[in-house]
């Protein structure tokens, strides 16, 4: 698998600027055949761009572009489609019809061929969309609407629709971050097939074991150039460095604090009628990581401490109180906060400043006679905003204009504006750059004294960069906790993925 | 919510080290005061073609004849201003027309009972609005238009469709022995002054109220948010139903403000009244969006937009042109507003 094939896209000299903004500077890249390449950097660094040059949504400014040896110049998707390069991008609902069929949305580029039949045959589409699965070995419900279906089955059908036109190049964004383990290994499998048809791959992610498995190179960009090129076996902490410069190495913390006084007492807690009850403490300053596999019911398990909704049976005392919320208003009133999973349809307004972003939840402490004080409100953003190191003009500008690590900050900034008993963090560092990622990490344990913090993530690295104690869910119940201090990896990753069956989680 | 001074597009003044972002354009400069500038040149057109167009009485007439139509305008700006809609303004203000005629003639009552029971109506239809969309799971649309429908019929129903005037015959065959009072009339008639007519002063009332607590107020925020993010506003402790229906509460009563206020000019409880209303406010909310660039439901823009709306048929109607080249008219200028709001403004985004 490392031999080199031919190069199917040669880059060279590519330049794109976008006003004062110089994206993508003097890119040389060659994409091969039958080879995954992991383009890999921190938000910012110019990978989307350049990503979008190459399927035609921007052109370059100054550069060359060939395929198979002929010079080309995209001016349109179509045109990159055409000459077979196909993207799956990131924001996997802008590559389907949400109202439409999974067959529909499969054979959709067939409905759409301008010099296609007049009237479409049922029969036809879904003739049609069962062959297109068929490359993939997929078993989709053919018929259900696309939006009756979780965000995995989504991107699988985006991913079998590029692959039903046989792409030179197959371009996946992130395609992981929204599928589970048992789905991201599937992925996996389909991509190593690619690859040995001789498919170019070109893969962007952030996740480190992504690459492991399946990069045969590596090319690290960082403010717009390419920094880095490895190639197996790969170096992973050279292209973390590549990545971040020199912030890799500030993330050392003294290890395990033990944590004061309990807040949170979870009794008898079942989640589900046939899950397992379990107890639980959680202490004033002390940071819980929650792991586990997706659908192992950690956000279930969120979801009842914050009021959305309610455990089988259990008691929860948080300072000796019985605590029991029926909504996230009363959640809020007696103390506990939490930031969700997938910030953008979950905690942010997109039409809204990042003061206003930041300041929602709390806006009756800014406000007298219901009139909100702006200068009070102002001061409690500008506070969070030095404290977190968010890069944004001013506390004015759209929150769509900040990256996704400083959006994620935003998040996080909001809910350490008041104090509260215990803040929930669901998947903090979802597309979020090593660097926001330390931020945050950083600002989290600065600020832990005093609560009880607990916080959810799959991303055993990113556990351990920020853990006291990790505690693992699986089946619904906490199955084990450990202390930080002398963890051992592999207890760890037995206990998550079950008893025998480690090797779900290499 | 969004204060004045930071337009995404335009860099601040106050951002010297900002050198390096694109200057103020002029297409920033059309999108933020097209509308404004159309709407003087519009004044100026008017007042050189027929002079009396500028004479302050007429222009306080237009403001008159402009008030109603604010008023539910305004109401529906908050219902837009949550991404819902309430198409049911209209009938609540011939609903609330009728029944202060029906308080005062056939049942003989005083002013404030008429105005009460009007409010109050205003408020419950809201209420009900609000409950169908957020228990019943309605879409907007098609409740308020259900309940559009449903208050056409039901304000005829008490007088077997028939307009009320003083005098009328009932069904038992007698005679109404009430009248709009005095007082009633005033609302509708008075002038300030002798000059000033005092629909408009209730108008600006609350126009200005409305103003401070959609801009300025934590509440006017949260509606905006929900309106943005409904999912993210609840899971940031926003009681988001009570929120909802509150809107639409506050659309059926300024509906209901603006039916007592056309009862009031008209002095009888006529069927027809009100007609227009729905397309007339609807419109003028619509066109405030492209006023200072603001791309959203907003206070100040529907005022304006209503104001543009009134002033445009005012002088069309002076220039004696038909009634028909005056919904042309209206039309087109809608249509080149949400040009300005949505097609140049979104050009810009990268």
């Amino acid at each position: 698998m490392t031999e080199p094939g031919r190069g199917v896209i040669r880059i060279r000299g590519l330049n794109k600027r976008f006003g004062s903004t110089h994206a993508v500077i003097d890119v040389d890249l060659d994409i091969r055949r039958g080879e995954v390449l992991a383009l890999m950097g921190a938000n910012g660094a110019g990978k989307s761009t350049l990503i979008k040059i190459l399927c035609g949504v921007h052109p370059a400014d100054s550069g060359t572009v060939e395929i198979d040896g002929a010079a080309v110049d995209f001016r349109s998707p179509l045109e990159a489609c055409a000459a077979g390069i196909h993207t799956v991008h990131q924001i996997i609902n802008d590559g389907v019809v949400q109202q439409l069929t999974v067959a529909e949305n499969l054979a959709l580029d067939e409905i759409c061929r301008p010099d296609g039949p007049l009237l479409l045959s049922r029969a036809a589409i879904t003739a049609r969309a069962r062959d297109i699965q068929a490359i993939l070995g997929l078993d989709l419900p053919l018929g259900k609407a696309m939006s009756e279906l979780g965000q995995a089955e989504r991107q699988l059908v985006a991913i079998a629709r590029a692959l039903s036109h046989d792409p030179k190049v197959l371009i996946l964004d992130e395609p992981t971050s929204s599928l589970s383990e048992a789905e991201a290994a599937r992925l996996f499998a389909l991509i190593e097939d690619l690859r040995a048809r001789g498919v170019a791959i070109v893969y962007i992610s952030h996740r480190m074991s992504d690459i492991r498995r399946l990069a045969d190179r590596a090319v690290v960009m960082r403010d717009g150039r390419t920094r880095a090129e490895f190639v197996r076996p790969l170096d992973f902490d050279g292209i973390v460095h590549a990545m971040v410069g020199h912030r890799v190495g500030e993330g050392g913390r003294e290890r395990g604090t033990a944590g004061g006084r309990t807040v949170v007492e979870i009794r008898d807690f079942a989640l589900t009628p046939t899950s397992a009850p379990f107890d639980l403490d959680l202490r004033e300053g002390e940071v819980v990581v929650l792991t586990g596999l997706i659908g192992a019911g950690r956000t279930e398990f969120a979801d009842c401490l914050f009021g959305t909704a309610a455990p089988h049976a259990g008691t929860v005392t948080i300072d000796g109180k019985p605590f029991r919320a029926a909504s996230p208003r009363e959640a809020i009133a007696e103390g506990v906060f939490m930031a969700h999973e997938d910030r953008g349809n979950s905690s942010l307004v997109a039409e809204f400043s990042v003061l206003h972003n930041m300041t929602l939840p709390f806006l009756r402490h800014f406000s007298r006679l219901s009139l909100v004080s702006p200068d009070d409100e102002r001061r409690a953003a500008g506070g969070q905003v030095a404290d977190l190191a968010i890069k944004c003009p001013s506390v004015d500008v759209p929150i769509g204009s900040l990256s996704g690590g400083n959006q994620q900050k935003v998040v996080l900034g909001r809910w350490l504006i008041r104090p509260c008993r215990l803040l929930i963090l669901d998947e903090p560092f979802q597309g979020v750059d090593i660097g926001a990622r330390q931020d945050i990490g950083r600002r989290l344990r600065d600020t832990a004294a005093g609560r009880a913090t607990l916080v959810i993530c799959a991303d055993l690295e990113e556990a351990t960069e920020i853990a006291d104690r990790i505690l693992v869910m699986r089946d619904f119940s906490v199955v084990g906790g450990h202390s930080i201090d002398g963890l051992s990896l592999d207890a760890l990753v037995a206990e998550i993925s079950g008893a025998g069956t480690h090797a779900t989680f290499a | 919510m969004q204060t004045p001074s930071p337009n995404p597009a335009a860099p601040t003044a106050a951002a010297p080290g900002g050198s390096a972002r694109p200057a103020f354009t002029v297409k920033d400069f059309v999108i933020k005061f097209g509308l404004l500038i159309i709407l003087a040149v519009m004044v100026i057109v008017f007042w050189r073609l027929e002079p009396a167009f500028a004479n302050a009485r007429n222009l306080f007439s237009i403001l008159q004849a402009v008030s109603v139509t604010a008023l539910l305008a305004l109401g529906v700006t908050v219902t837009l201003a949550i991404a819902g809609f309430d198409l049911s303004i209209g009938s609540t203000a011939a609903m609330s027309l009728m029944a202060s005629s029906y308080v005062m003639v056939i049942l003989n009552q005083g002013t404030l009972l008429a105005v009460l029971v009007c409010l109050a109506l205003g408020a419950f239809i809201g209420f009900l609005n609000g409950v169908l969309i957020v228990k019943g799971r309605i879409p907007d649309l098609l409740a308020t238009l259900g309940m559009m429908f449903l208050l056409l019929g039901l304000q005829l129903i008490p007088t077997g469709g028939r307009s009320i005037a003083k005098g009328m015959t009932l069904s038992d065959g007698s005679a109404a022995t009430g009248s709009f009072t005095d007082a009633f009339l005033a609302l509708g008639r008075y002038r300030l002054f002798d000059l000033i007519p005092l629909p408009v002063i209730i108008m600006l009332v609350a126009a200005v109220i409305l103003w401070v607590f959609m801009e300025r107020s934590r509440h006017g925020r949260v509606l905006y948010a929900i309106g943005g993010n409904e999912k993210a506003t609840r899971l940031a402790g926003a009681p988001v139903e009570r929120y909802k229906i509150a809107a639409y509460m506050i659309s059926g009563l300024f509906a209901s403000v603006g039916g007592i206020l056309l009862a009031a000019r008209v002095g009888r409880g006529d069927v027809t009244s009100g007609s227009s209303l729905l397309l007339d406010s609807v419109a003028a909310a619509l066109i405030g969006y492209a006023v200072l660039g603001a791309k959203k439901p907003n206070v100040f823009g529907t005022a304006v937009g209503a104001l543009f709306v009134g002033t445009l048929l005012n002088g069309l109607t002076m220039l004696n042109a038909p009634y028909y080249a005056q919904d042309f008219v209206k039309g087109l200028v809608l249509v080149f507003a949400l040009l300005f709001t949505f097609g140049f403004a979104s050009s810009q985004r990268r």
